[in-house]
């Protein structure tokens, strides 16, 4: 007897199911790492006859949730995010190889109003059922930006000359999809 | 449109003073310019103090800021930093953090110092205050040094140099309060009634 395995994501539209899902940011910040997340998100992975997908997703910048509220408000300013004049991040990249298994891919991150390419890298689990009868699948995708291509360029110098927050942000994206019906 | 200046010196003649008329004077058309003058009436801020209603300075600083559209500062430099008046009245403004009268207000800061140096450090160190209280806070700074042999008798400013880049400056803050205002309208424009 052969088990046929699934090998990659099935045609279609899948939605982002944001409750689960989680889309963060992490930086070098002194002695350690910082970390925040986005609370408001929403995304979808289109996949065409060839097997070949589009992913797009946005996060609401207002979402942005750290341990400290004056933080938050801070991260939502012009030194940071400026929401009120960009009020969501987006990214989007097409042609992604969904072969479960490891990603990696050319997309295209929008912050702060600035469009630049990015890759992306991760995996992508292989469709299950949930317990709802809908297919689900997951994806862990990775990606490293310089918050200065961007306009973040928030700094605080510290004792014997170096920056307080680094240029590099990894942002990371631990995405459940649900197959629209 | 409605342009706030701030002088960060008291002092009688001040420089910083002319400085702000100067400005008023580049403002296009449509914007008017208001001077606020009771820094030196706002008392030292104190936590035990800052309950409502506040000190009547300070909510005259706040409902002052909170009219405005834009905001310019112009600032001496004191020991390498911004005045303490300066800064003790952004701190009674800057409080409630969120909902602070200059947060995501366009702002923009110049400054004039009898020293050769125009007061840089102080506004550079301005900006870092405004940027901390969530400000829009303008592009590029306007040194003044040896600022008596750059007002007339009159107080009028005739450095043309300085004149131009004091015009980019206030032309740049007025710009940002009309992107601000337009990007506010484009909002309401898509929300539903009601």
């Amino acid at each position: 007897m052969t088990t046929e395995t699934i090998t990659t994501v099935p045609v279609g539209t899948w939605n982002l199911d944001a409750v689960h899902s989680t889309v963060g940011f992490e930086v070098k910040y002194l002695v350690g790492t910082f970390r925040g997340q986005f609370r408001d998100v929403d995304g979808r992975l289109e996949v065409d006859e060839s097997g070949r997908a589009t992913l797009e997703g946005y996060a609401r910048v207002a979402s942005v949730d750290v341990k400290d509220e004056q933080l938050a408000g801070h991260l939502q300013t012009p030194d940071f995010f400026d929401a009120e004049r960009f009020p969501e991040l987006h990214f989007r990249a097409e042609g992604l190889d969904v072969t479960m298994g490891e990603v990696r891919a050319q997309g295209e991150i929008t912050i702060k109003g600035v469009t630049k390419p990015v890759e992306i890298s991760g995996t992508v689990t292989p469709p299950a059922p949930d317990a709802y009868g809908k297919q689900r699948v997951g994806a862990v995708l990775t990606a490293t930006v310089n918050r200065h291509d961007f306009g973040v360029s928030w700094n605080a110098p510290v004792p014997g000359g170096d920056m307080a927050l680094a240029d590099d942000v990894t942002i990371n994206a631990e995405l459940f999809f649900t197959k629209a019906e | 449109m409605k342009i706030l200046g701030v002088s960060g010196s008291l002092r009688r003649d001040s420089y910083n003073v002319r400085l702000l008329e100067a400005a008023a004077e580049l403002l296009p058309e449509g914007a008017t310019f208001e001077r606020f003058g009771g820094l030196k009436a706002v008392p030292p801020y104190d936590e035990d103090d800052d309950v409502e209603p506040a000190p009547e300075p300070v909510a005259r600083l706040r409902e002052t800021l909170a009219a405005a559209d834009g905001v310019l500062f112009a600032t001496p430099e004191y020991n390498s930093s911004i005045p303490g008046v300066l800064k003790n009245a952004i701190d009674w403004a800057s409080r409630p953090l969120m909902t602070n009268p200059v947060r995501f207000k366009p702002v923009a800061v110049a400054g004039a110092s009898t020293g050769a140096f125009g007061a840089v450090w102080a506004q550079e160190e301005l900006r870092k205050v405004l940027g901390a209280l969530g400000a829009r806070v303008i592009e590029g700074v306007v040194p003044v040094g040896r600022a008596p042999t750059r007002f007339d008798e009159s107080g009028r400013l005739v450095d043309e140099e300085i004149r131009g880049d004091l015009g980019d400056l206030v032309r740049n803050l007025v710009a940002a309060v009309e992107e601000r205002r337009d990007g506010a309208s484009a909002e309401a424009a898509v929300l539903p009634a009601g």
